[in-house]
């Protein structure tokens, strides 16, 4: 039994399911920066969301020590799991919930599918969740004879249009309203075929199409931002009303839920709901969040059901420099930042999770040694934006170095010598894993000047790092690295401290 | 092996190097002395800024405000445990628009959607952020009755109110159903165009009591 497994070293066992992309990061990207809609729409859109948290992060005074709080709760969560996952388990059954547990995608998808066909029913409704999307619980319904209709505008607008989402908070971002109407028009039973394209009347007609769902479900499914272990309590952050409907209409409910979202307390509800909505939406409070503790008799759903999934998360747990990627909560702030995002949006991360966040969580729930997947930790500029963004202070480039690592030290068996790119990954590794050493390599930074013409653009550069200017021009580095102008800056400083004395 | 034993199981392997992480430091804000009047303002403020209408009014004054607040209602719902004296105006005295919700006598989904208004009252608000919980007692009811009707009004004693959300979760009962509300439903999803009201109710109206 589990005693004797427990402690036992074992090889990681990766995730599945939509996971994993189909075509290399950099002809993925190269492709999505010829659509200039999407640019477009993308860039109003993380400006947008990043002005608006900006605002909304700036009126609270201690928003670094609730951040400093949250990444700790989440390294505490980390440590503690398996002592978490039990309790939370005791409390949630205790008040008539029934958990079940999935090692993978496919396990996940067949728990859910046989719970819906118990309730003799073919139609769900279904609230927006990542969960749901990484194990492609849809696609699987839809073979089984089900029909899963998703409830968030945006979500819906995606699935009618036989689409894929671009963000994970408006993931139909890339969409603007004449597409969103021809949609409705073409796939919405009894639209008024007079439909136009103001936002308003759109988002009604969808309320129309939902309502009667609604209203007649018999089984939702959803996701879960966070769980109590104290209480055996879930949580889901919405806007719309629909996870509300989905999660207190129906006689039976089903949420999906990774292992990674416990939360210890009902205290810490205090420091993730205010670290979630302001740096999701830039909001001070999403308009609606529920909260469900097992089954209340003659309020909600009867029939209860969790099932807590793997796939992945216990191989990114194995990882001792990547497993703070699990802390996250799916707020997107990373994304809004990220400027290669801005430009490839999320189609070119070819996973469910994209943007800086993407780009180590995929790798890390499939294995680096996964076909093109090892192409992700390559999507950055290692600008650090996301780390500053990111509420609960997941250093993302110093896990996209590690991972760059992992991915050069993976292949080398297969090779006989060092490939150009390994050496470069080397080098990065070597240059971020102390300020010492990036302050060695900094001084280097006059010879690019050279390399630039008279635009101070390097139009090319040699070799693979030809790859990146491929599709676009690189500014030129300045000609003194920014740690030798502190240096001098504040040496300057001390001595004008030193005069005025 | 069953799959929980096999999940425990490898999470123990993954956390063979057995990490220890730091404690949790709780500096962040935790309490407050904000008066009366300025928390009144505060959440006043945040509700209008999420486009719901907000009523600040004393006690004796409360029931006309309902009577006000719903008198396009063709019909409204309220929880059995709502406050007799909150009825009391004349023109919801013996109001035949009423239909009350109640353990054993509840109001089936059809017949909520064809009830236009909602009266209930909240646990507790949070100012900071504009937020109203509701906690499924006596005097806030089923959380479908403030969930399909179109037009929800919802009534904040002055005593519930907090500045912050540290101070309000210790006066909820986690394990209650619990909503929490700050405005309408809305939807950005359109070229972040915002639009009130999708699925939820699409009218907030908030009387907040002072004297309660
Ligand atoms: S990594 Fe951080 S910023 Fe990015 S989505 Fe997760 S929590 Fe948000």
């Amino acid at each position: 039994m589990s005693g004797v497994f427990m402690g036992m070293p074992s090889l990681p066992v990766f995730g599945d399911g939509n996971l994993h992309i189909d075509e290399p990061f950099p002809a993925a990207a190269h492709r999505e920066l010829g659509n200039t809609q999407m640019r477009a729409n993308l860039r109003h859109a993380t400006h947008t969301i990043r002005d608006k948290r900006i605002k909304v992060v700036g009126e609270l005074p201690d928003w670094e020590e609730l951040r400093d709080a949250g990444a700790a709760t989440k390294n505490q969560v980390m440590a503690n799991l398996p002592a978490l996952l039990e309790e939370f388990e005791k409390n949630f059954t205790a008040r008539g919930g029934i958990i079940h547990w999935a090692r993978d995608a496919d396990e996940a998808n067949r728990i859910v599918s046989d719970l819906i066909k118990e309730q003799d029913t073919t139609e769900v409704v279904k609230v927006k969740s990542m969960a749901t999307q990484e194990i492609g619980l849809n696609e699987y319904l839809e073979e089984q004879g089900i029909s899963a209709f998703e409830t968030d505008l945006a979500e819906l607008i995606v699935q009618l249009g036989h689409d894929k989402p671009s963000h994970i908070l408006v993931p139909a971002i890339h969409k603007n309203r004449t597409e969103v109407r021809d949609i409705f028009l073409a796939e919405m039973p009894n639209v008024d075929p007079n439909l136009t394209d103001e936002p308003r009347l759109l988002a009604m007609a969808a309320r129309e199409h939902l309502r009667r769902k609604f209203l007649s479900a018999k089984v939702a499914v959803s996701g879960a931002n966070f769980a109590l272990a104290d209480s055996g309590t879930l949580a889901v952050v919405e806007s719309e009303g629909n996870g509300r409907m989905c999660l207190t209409l129906p006689e039976t409910l089903i949420t999906v839920m990774g292992i990674e979202k416990l939360l210890p307390a009902k205290e810490d509800l205090e420091v993730f709901m205010q670290l979630l909505p302001r740096s999701s939406t830039g909001e001070r409070m999403n308009p609606y969040t529920s909260l469900w503790t097992g089954v209340t008799e003659g309020d909600g759903p009867q029939n209860v059901h969790l099932v807590m999934l793997d796939n992945g998360r216990t191989a990114a747990l194995a990882d001792k420099y990547g497993r703070t990627a699990l802390n996250c909560i799916r707020c997107s702030a990373c994304m809004n930042v990220c400027p290669v995002y801005e430009r490839t949006g999320g189609h070119a991360y070819g996973s469910t999770y994209p943007g800086p966040i993407g780009a180590i969580l995929s790798p890390l729930l499939t294995g680096i040694k996964s076909e093109e997947n090892s192409s992700l930790p390559y999507a950055s500029s290692l600008c650090g934006a996301c780390f500053d963004a990111c509420p609960v202070k997941i250093n993302i480039p110093e896990i996209l170095v590690h991972l760059r690592g992992e991915d050069v030290d993976s292949r080398r068996g297969e090779k006989k010598l060092p490939s150009q790119m390994d050496l470069m990954m080397k080098g990065a590794q070597w240059a971020f894993s102390s300020g010492k050493n990036l302050g060695l390599l900094e001084k280097g930074l006059p010879l690019g000047k050279l390399a630039a013409g008279q635009d101070k653009k390097i139009k090319r550069l040699p070799g693979i790092a030809a790859g990146w200017t491929q599709s676009r021009d690189i500014p030129a580095p300045p000609s003194q690295s920014f740690r030798d102008w502190w240096k001098k800056e504040h040496q300057s400083e001390a001595t004008t401290m030193k005069q005025e004395k | 092996m069953g799959a929980k034993e096999e999940i425990l199981s490898r999470i123990s392997s993954a956390l063979r190097d057995a990490p220890v992480p730091a404690p949790v430091p709780r500096e962040y804000r935790k309490t407050s002395d904000m008066e009366e009047s300025a928390l009144i303002e505060l959440l006043v403020d945040r509700l209008e800024d999420y486009k719901a209408h907000v009523n600040v009014v004393d006690a004796a004054e409360l029931s006309a405000t309902i009577a006000e607040r719903l008198k396009d209602a063709t019909s409204y719902v309220v929880p059995h445990g709502i406050a007799g004296e909150w009825l009391t105006n004349a023109a919801l005295a013996n109001d035949a628009r009423r239909r009350v919700d109640a353990p054993g006598a509840v109001l089936g989904i059809p017949e909520l959607d064809g009830t236009d208004a909602v009266l209930t009252s909240s646990a507790v608000s949070i100012a900071e952020s504009g937020t109203i919980v509701l906690d499924g007692t006596g005097d806030q009811g089923r959380r479908a009755i403030s969930l399909v009707p179109d037009h929800h009004v919802c009534v904040v004693p002055v005593s519930t109110i907090v500045q912050l959300l540290p101070e309000a979760l210790p006066r909820m009962d986690i394990t209650r159903p619990l909503t929490w509300i700050s405005g309408p439903s809305a939807t950005s999803d359109i070229e972040l165009e915002r639009v009130e009201g999708v699925h939820g109710p699409r009218q907030l109206d908030v009387i907040i009591v002072k004297g309660l």
